[in-house]
């Protein structure tokens, strides 16, 4: 009953989200990087949220902020995802050298801690939004293959497929129809706990300043743009960090209810 | 042969650097391959405004930057096993000196957190387990998925705003120079410490809890429950020992991860540790400095992560013993 309760608020929460970032150009009074109020007008003085230290409208900011996070949030969870599973099947159906080679790259990059591989990244990169999700997409692809390549190996060693293979079936037709339709349960949570731990490694990377360049900024940049004010005593600052926390929230409540939705065992709660 | 010749423990320790060691390998050799692709090499970024063709070739080659790429990095990775990790570009030092203080800050930052978080979170997950079900068991549930959601930034940013700006309790940054006194030390360590308390609790309290009822559904702990053994006694006696070598490992990896963890908090904190270094050395783009700094850290982060799994190993007799027949 009240895992159904926390998937209808976190589907709710998550739609309000989604509506503010898609609808911002609508939705933010004034332009992001304008400054139309005076620095660190209190909330309600100028603008519903107060202004920055520059006078830019905060509440316009976070709009589009959250666009920004979600952005990147999502086409880096998409591509890992895509990565990731490409490479388990490639390695769950060669199962020669190619799955040698992709296994041990994987652990590889596993042992390494994913932020430090990320800052050495970007500074040979150089800082910019591609690199950021380009490189949070191969960090996070990894995980994606160790959820499906035991599937992938698993299905291609199956008497069935075996028999399609023999019977000259093309690739095609155990990929769409067998192999991806099984991984499917346990891809969906994954893909889940990867758009939150990627929405934070982004706003981590931005607060650092090495991540979203201003004069835009994510919600991470946002907050480390704003810390300053904390001083003031104001905790509209953190509201960009609250943002966040509640995404990542909303994500992980709709996973634990897939989690118990497509798992067989009667006792999780 | 011996024995111990053949046993899983030995293989597993060599098996087990060796790939360490290929990942710093890895790692260091893909910071030599980036910075090679660069346009302009440390000669330019060394001489600034007072580069000449002439002077850029000569600093080229005192430095060796003519040789190919292999050979370079054979240099680099020779002299840095000697400690020698080149010069910083931004500050003209040798990379050793600057990062060994700030190294000594972090694993203070870490080691403190590590102490207060492991005994407490372990303690809390296994009341959890024993209370399975109940109002403890959801509560603490409920605050770590909070936690887990929350960015560690926010976590510090909150700590600052109540023991900082309302309560006047600490200083909300925690600027210290190593000649600084004890008691200001524990001030300024306060809350970077807490932060990152609150952080780890949540995932070392889950992964604790997991490990205890894990072993709660073996066939043994069936077999004692029929046997009308009181639940605290099954859990103390016949679930804890078997479930110190997962709860073994967790503390290991947790200590690997705060390590890592401590970047964004002295970031938050303005703390002079190994982790604010490296962001300031990728602000400058400070090649050397953040090779050094990610090795550093990969190095750590490996043989923490080796250490748990060797532990868990030696704490689990069934590991520990060579199989017989299959």
């Amino acid at each position: 009953m009240s895992s159904k309760l926390t998937l209808t608020v976190s589907l709710a929460v998550l739609a309000t989200m989604a509506a503010a970032a898609i609808l911002a150009p609508v939705l933010a009074p004034f332009p992001p990087n304008e400054m139309v109020h005076a620095a660190f007008d209190a909330p309600g003085v100028g603008g519903v949220l107060g202004a920055d230290g520059l006078g830019r409208d905060m509440l316009s900011r976070i709009l589009y902020a959250t666009r920004y996070t979600f952005v990147a949030t999502l086409i880096a969870t998409t591509l890992a995802c895509m990565i990731g599973v490409s490479l388990a099947i490639i390695a769950g159906l060669s199962k020669g050298w190619a799955d040698i080679i992709i296994g041990r790259a994987v652990d590889i990059l596993m042992s390494i801690p994913q932020i430090i591989f990320a800052l050495i990244i970007l500074a040979i990169a150089g800082v910019s939004l591609t690199t950021l999700i380009l490189t949070m997409a191969v960090l996070q692809s990894s995980t994606y293959y160790r959820v499906t390549r035991p599937i992938a190996g698993d299905l291609a060693a199956m008497e069935y497929v075996e028999v399609g293979r023999l019977r000259g079936e093309r690739l095609h037709w155990y990929l769409f129809k067998e192999i991806l339709p099984n991984m499917v349960p346990s891809l969906l949570a994954q893909f889940g706990l990867g758009l939150s731990s990627a929405a934070l490694f982004i706003s981590s990377l931005s607060f650092l300043g090495i991540g979203i360049q201003p004069p835009a900024a994510d919600l991470g940049g946002l907050v480390r743009e704003n810390a300053l004010a904390l001083s003031t005593g104001r905790l509209t600052p953190l509201i960009p960090a609250f943002c966040i926390a509640l995404f990542c929230l909303s994500v992980n409540g709709i996973v634990d209810w897939l989690v118990g939705r497509f798992s067989d065992k009667p006792d999780v709660k | 042969m011996t024995l111990f010749a053949n046993s899983p423990v030995k293989s597993f320790v060599v098996a087990r650097v060796a790939s360490g060691l290929v990942s710093i390998f890895f790692i260091s050799f893909l910071v030599f391959l980036g910075t090679s692709m660069l346009p302009g090499d440390a000669a330019n970024a060394l001489l600034g405004q007072n580069a000449t063709p002439e002077t850029v070739l000569a600093l080229r080659t005192e430095l060796g930057l003519d040789q190919p790429l292999p050979v370079r990095y054979f240099h680099w990775l020779g002299n840095a096993l000697h400690g020698d990790f080149g010069t910083s570009l931004s500050n003209a030092q040798p990379v050793i000196n600057l990062l060994v203080p700030r190294l000594i800050n972090s694993l203070i930052l870490a080691f403190s957190a590590a102490a207060i978080v492991l005994p407490l979170a372990v303690g809390i997950g296994l009341l959890a387990a024993i209370n399975r079900g109940k109002a403890l068991d959801t509560a603490t549930g409920s605050i770590s998925a909070i936690f887990l959601s929350m960015p560690s930034f926010l976590i510090g940013y909150l700590l600052v705003f109540i023991f900082a700006v309302k309560l006047g309790l600490f200083p909300p940054l925690s600027m210290v120079r190593s000649s600084a006194s004890l008691p200001t030390w524990i001030s300024a360590l306060t809350l970077p410490v807490l932060t990152l308390v609150l952080v780890a609790q949540a995932h070392v309290m889950k992964l604790t809890r997991a490990a205890v009822l894990g072993v709660m559904s073996s066939d043994y702990i069936l077999m004692a429950e029929t046997k009308g053994i009181p639940r605290n006694r099954i859990i103390l006696k016949h679930a804890l020992p078997n479930a110190l070598s997962p709860i073994v490992s967790i503390c290991m990896i947790t200590m690997a991860y705060l390590i890592v963890d401590v970047v964004v908090i002295e970031a938050v904190f303005n703390y002079p540790g190994m982790g604010k270094l490296m962001v300031d050395a990728v602000a400058y783009r400070d090649i050397p400095m953040v090779l050094a700094c990610g090795v550093l850290f990969s190095t750590i982060f490996i043989s923490l992560n080796f250490t748990a799994d060797l532990l868990a190993m030696l704490v689990n007799p069934r590991q520990r013993l060579p199989r017989k027949g299959n």
